[in-house]
């Protein structure tokens, strides 16, 4: 069994560092995974991407994530159905909002059976770092909805990365993120309204 | 050429693995000018020995006394097994004492080592 | 910086940590604990010395970081401390490669055992700072050993590999060692990386036999007139083929210490397949993933991912698709203007025609400045290796290009 996981954000939120710590996470959890970016001409603000593979199998393809099971939307400028392409018909949207998951179903068009997972992660940072880095808030809000990692080898991850005070602070982030986020399933009724 | 080494009878890589073979190479074969001291002129200021690239100007323990009655302890001589006759002795010394003679000389002047 | 985590705390038991392949190739470089390390930064090369410079400033390696100011003068220092007697690593991709071409000669011709990685990255103009293998493949008459691996694993393991038998009293030659930039130089992905000591006592730092040593004075880099200097080039060719053998040992010895080996080349389905597609770096992780679906819909593919490229394994290659009447062959580079313009395929072509064997092989080159290569066209590379059996096309396909 494989998950695919697709980023996007914006250059300095600290997308690409997300997708490696869920695929750290997913190494210490005792399965095999990948991360990597989409590189482009790297510069703050600019819409990023970046995957995750995470499976039982040591071969994992090394190409663009098509076809995700978990969509990460880090920035709320970012909410738009053009990011949504390929996502599987059960998967999951995680996003940086302070929308209704109704609300953002609609805006992105989201089919019934869809899991959602929402977080005001900007609003978060800014409480916890001072500062709007909001990759750590969606790594508890990722995890949270989906499970796909566990949470004690996601904030080892980040201490591994981050070692000391910052470190500490996400963590925090993290397990505030974990807490807060509110998930729930796309019903049919919520789109026709 | 068929009694030069083969390919794998050769360090590699065209290292040479023992020190001082230049020495078994006569690179005086070259010269088309032979360098040749005057002993009465020269005034032993050793800048031939100095300038010479190929250290073949040779200073000797040899004493020499000048027409002018002079008397020096040293002499100095060149080795033409490796000299190969680049001139620049002749161009630095300061007192012309040396001159550049074409080869071959029929009747060597100078001294040989 | 990368995510690393505590070793496995000899129980014995292997714990992956989570690396990128530029991250992993330090990580050898500091296990096989080199002496002096050269060189100048490139994307996307620059996290391997980074990362090394962090070994060393945490007291992990004892090295002599040189910085330079070019690649040419990275290569050259290297090859100067190798020659010293130290073991030397560099690391470079892209137009670093290409200024170091003129010494990637004095390093191989000089017989100088320097190990070099390379995140493979197109060639200007126009700019691109994503992969291809332009550059590995510009230096592919250099006399280096050339491995291309596929994963971070692979490349740490190929790297203490590498060292082995370029540091080899009856090789001696420099050792390069290729991997996808970005596509794996960035790529997060476990590694088991192993005790200096068990690294030290397969890869032990043996004495350069012509090291510069005042109390035992040697010449290197000397002028060889038209009596000598093709002797020693021939020399370089038969070099090469003991080369071969001794990778094929190392690798097999690497398997009995590490429990990880990987053969000259690698072959999936091939037995039985009705065509071959021949791939390397990443695009055979990916093929190798998606060879079973193509076999569920009743494809009959193999896939042969080459690793070891200089020496190219001839025998093992030629046993390897003895069965098959069509090998499709990706290239990521161009030979412009060449009969066949992807230079793999060429020598695989010329190998059939020396050999007699009537193979069709079937050129395409892909993935130029990291075009986009997904799952779908991964499957179309195995169709068009199947429709090729029948018509196969005459010109290299551009694979992916707009026209």
């Amino acid at each position: 069994m494989m998950i695919e996981i697709r980023w996007h954000g914006r250059g300095g939120q600290g997308a690409v560092t997300a997708s490696e710590a869920v695929s750290a996470a997913a190494i210490l959890d005792g399965k095999y995974a990948l991360a990597f970016p989409e590189f482009g001409a790297e510069r703050r603000g600019a819409p990023v991407r970046a995957y995750t593979r995470i499976s039982d199998n040591p071969v994992i393809p090394r190409t663009p994530v098509t076809t995700p099971d978990i969509l990460v939307i880090l920035d709320p400028s970012l909410l738009h159905p053009e990011y949504t392409y390929g996502l599987k018909p059960n998967g999951t949207v995680v996003v940086n909002a302070k929308l209704p998951p109704e609300k953002i179903a609609k805006i992105l068009k989201l089919k019934p059976g869809v899991k959602i997972g929402v977080i005001d992660a900007t609003g978060l940072a800014m409480e916890v770092l001072k500062r709007p880095i909001v990759n750590t808030a969606m790594l508890g809000a990722l995890v949270k909805a989906t499970g796909v990692v566990s949470l004690e080898n996601t904030e080892k991850a980040i201490l591994n990365k981050f070692p000391g005070k910052i470190g500490e602070l996400n963590v925090e982030l993290i397990r505030r993120a974990y807490k807060e986020t509110v998930v729930s399933e796309i019903k049919e009724e919520v789109l026709a309204q | 050429m068929s009694d030069l080494p083969k390919y794998n009878e050769l360090p590699p890589g065209g290292i040479i693995p023992e020190p001082a073979t230049s020495l078994k190479y006569y690179t005086g074969d070259w010269r088309v000018e032979r360098p040749v001291i005057d002993q009465d002129k020269c005034v032993r200021c050793r800048l031939c020995w100095v300038y010479c690239p190929d250290n073949a100007i040779r200073e000797v323990d040899e004493e020499y006394t000048t027409s002018k009655g002079k008397t020096y302890k040293i002499k100095y001589i060149v080795n033409y097994d490796y000299c190969k006759g680049c001139g620049i002795c002749a161009q630095e010394c300061p007192v012309n004492a040396i001159k550049m003679i074409p080869e071959p000389v029929e009747e060597p002047g100078g001294e040989e080592e | 910086m990368t995510l690393a985590v505590e070793e496995a705390s000899g129980k014995g038991l292997k714990r992956p940590r989570p690396m990128s392949t530029n991250s992993a190739i330090a990580t050898a470089a500091r296990d096989l604990d080199v002496d002096v390390v050269s060189a100048y930064p490139i994307t996307p090369q620059t996290t391997v010395v980074e990362k090394i410079a962090e070994y060393i400033a945490n007291g992990e390696l004892d090295a002599e970081m040189i910085h330079v100011e070019s690649e040419h003068s990275a290569l050259s220092a290297a090859i100067g401390a190798a020659a010293a007697g130290a073991r030397s690593f560099t690391a470079t991709a892209s137009q670093g490669l290409a200024l170091m071409h003129e010494i990637l000669h004095i390093a191989s011709g000089g017989r100088v055992p320097v190990v070099m990685s390379v995140a493979t990255r197109a060639l200007s103009a126009p700019i691109s700072i994503w992969n291809d293998h332009s550059d590995v493949m510009n230096a592919r008459d250099s006399g280096w050993i050339i491995a291309f691996v596929s994963s971070a694993q692979e490349a740490y393991d190929t790297v203490i590999q590498a060292f082995k038998v370029a540091e080899d009293p009856e090789v001696l030659l420099p050792f390069m060692v290729a991997y996808d930039g970005y596509l794996m130089s960035h790529t997060m992905e476990p590694v088991v990386t192993e005790d200096r000591e068990t690294v030290l006592s397969y890869a032990p730092k043996r004495d350069y036999p012509y090291k510069l040593d005042p109390k035992k004075p040697v010449t290197i880099g000397t002028i060889t007139d038209p009596n000598w200097y093709y002797e020693f080039k021939y020399q370089q060719v038969e070099t090469m083929k003991v080369a071969l053998e001794k990778f094929r040992r190392a690798d097999e010895e690497f398997g009995k210490v590490f429990g990880r080996n990987y053969g000259l080349l690698e072959c999936i389905h091939c037995e039985d397949a009705d065509a071959i597609v021949v791939a390397t770096t990443s695009y055979a992780t990916t093929l190798k993933y998606l060879i079973n679906t193509a076999r569920e819909k009743g494809m009959k593919v193999g896939l042969l991912r080459l690793r070891l490229y200089r020496p190219f394994p001839v025998e093992d290659f030629l046993k390897a698709t003895s069965g098959v009447d069509t090998l499709l062959v990706i290239d990521r580079a161009i030979s412009y203007g060449a009969p066949v313009q992807g230079p793999l395929a060429t020598e695989i072509n010329s190998l059939f025609h020396s050999r007699g064997i009537d193979t069709k092989v079937v050129s395409v080159v892909a993935g130029i400045g990291q075009r986009a290569f997904k799952d779908d066209d991964a499957m179309n590379m195995f169709k068009l290796a199947l429709e090729s059996r029948k018509a196969a096309p005459e010109e290299t396909i551009f694979y992916g290009v707009r026209k």
